[in-house]
């Protein structure tokens, strides 16, 4: 299996060789991890890579999943349109 | 016990920069300490913009010269800080703005910066999109613009680490000791730090830190909002100020902005829907062809505010403890300049910039504040 043919965040296009070689590089959090690599700001808000990545980190650093941290997660659930959030005038 | 020449607390941008100038200067025996990760309080959830469109020569002089840091970090460090200067577009609703903001350009102008005051057909120009039915004019200055926080968090973390100098995450600093009023030790829930010199740099903890060595710093934390969009071509660059409403658009094709929901003081940093209401009320109201665009995420940060709106750089009463905090929503873009002023004072023991004197503890025992008009967001 090649790591870089295996893509773990598809939002953002993040492989399995980017995750291994920013934890490589010693980062050894979630969240740093997550901005240095920017996984999970994308449409799907997370729910494919996150959970990935919170294993490949794990086996990396031979963890728990979970015990190097979690993500904040962000409302809103899905993206939704601003017009959606538009108040009209009538209501000022 | 570990000795070390200064001890900085916090590792967001003020922190990490001051340690970089620092570094660059040959003092290596730094320690950075942040509670959490680098950048995970108010630089990580900032809204990007670097602006020099101020009303005060404290602000003016300090933003001229951190945009022309911002230009050499983005040549000079190991990586890219994506800043661009695509602009601030500052439109005015009314003539009483606009003469207002002729005066703000005036002082401005006069300091280097090269605002100008320009009508809404040139505005229409500059961003095609804008609705400018009710808009009399606006304040353009195309040398402002932005930069990518988590980006510029990377470039300085690689440049300190090429330099030697460590820094500590997940370490919480516990108690500052003092003796005869000069500071002696930093102790952490880790380790214990035998030094001289200490700058507190935490941000939104920068009170609470303060306290430790005895000083009481006059700032209250505000939470503010940002919401992102889905990512679309980049099509705008320019940052659009109007009323409490900024926004533009980052290298990575989302719509980011805020708007201020003038709320009391808060220790919360939960985000809202009320926010995103008025969020895109205010921003479709500017640019409506932005309606059918997806939001994607929405967080909060805190503005750490003084009471006159300015940062507060320097000495405190208690010798060696010193203090660069109080940005009041201005301490990324502030960011290279005062990493720069702070080492230079821990060098050379002056601010090489003469307007940076005004901006030092002792002006609210004084009475000496400096208003600034300019807050956004």
């Amino acid at each position: 299996m090649n790591e870089k043919n295996v893509i773990i965040c598809r939002c953002e296009d993040v492989t399995l060789r980017d995750v291994i070689d920013a934890i490589r590089s010693g980062i050894t959090d979630m969240e740093s991890l997550k901005r240095k690599l920017q996984f999970g700001t994308g449409p799907c808000q997370g729910k494919t890579c996150v959970p990935l990545v919170e294993k490949i980190l794990a086996r990396e650093l031979g963890k728990k999943v979970g015990e190097s941290g979690k993500i904040t997660s962000r409302p809103p659930e899905s993206p939704v349109p601003f017009g959606i959030f538009e108040s009209s005038g009538e209501e000022k | 016990m570990k000795s070390k020449d200064v001890v900085i607390i916090g590792a967001g941008i003020t922190g990490l920069s001051v340690a970089y100038y620092l570094s660059r200067n040959g003092v290596r025996n730094i320690a950075v300490i942040d509670k959490s990760f680098p950048g995970s309080g108010s630089t990580g959830r900032c809204g990007t913009g670097i602006r020099q469109q101020f009303t005060t020569r404290e602000h003016i002089v300090l933003m001229r010269e951190s945009v022309k840091l911002w230009r050499e970090w983005e040549t000079s460090l190991p990586l890219s800080v994506h800043f661009r200067q695509g602009g601030y577009l500052w439109l005015l609703e009314t003539e009483k703005e606009v003469s207002d903001f002729e005066k703000y350009v005036k002082l401005q102008n006069l300091f280097g910066v090269e605002s100008r005051i320009i009508d809404k057909y040139e505005a229409k120009q500059i961003v095609p999109d804008l609705d400018i039915e009710n808009i009399a004019g606006a304040s353009w200055c195309p040398t402002d613009g932005n930069a990518y926080p988590f980006d510029t968090v990377e470039a300085l973390k690689l440049a300190l680490k090429n330099y030697g100098t460590k820094i500590n995450a997940f370490e919480e600093v516990v108690g500052i000791e003092t003796r005869g009023g000069a500071v002696k030790s930093v102790i952490t829930n880790k380790e214990t730090y035998s030094t001289n010199l200490v700058i507190d740099a935490a941000g939104f903890g920068a009170r609470k830190i303060a306290k430790m060595a005895g000083i009481d710093l006059p700032l209250k934390l505000y939470r503010h909002q940002i919401a992102v969009s889905e990512p679309v071509k980049v099509f705008l660059e320019p940052m659009i100020v109007k009323g409490e409403l900024y926004f533009t658009q980052t290298y990575r094709g989302r719509i980011i902005g805020g708007t201020d929901l003038n709320e009391p003081e808060t220790e919360s940093l939960q985000s809202t829907e009320r926010f995103l209401e008025k969020y895109a009320t205010e921003l479709l109201s500017v640019m409506p062809v932005l309606s059918s665009l997806n939001v994607m995420r929405q967080w909060a940060g805190f503005y750490v505010v003084s009471p006159d709106h300015h940062p507060i750089l320097g000495g405190t009463p208690v010798s060696g403890f010193l203090v660069a905090t109080g940005f009041s929503g201005h301490g990324f873009m502030l960011g290279p300049v005062i990493g720069k002023l702070m080492a230079m004072y821990v060098l050379h023991g002056i601010m090489y910039l003469p307007e940076a004197n005004n901006l030092g503890l002792d002006r609210f025992k004084k009475g000496k504040l400096i208003e600034e008009k300019a807050v956004i967001g």
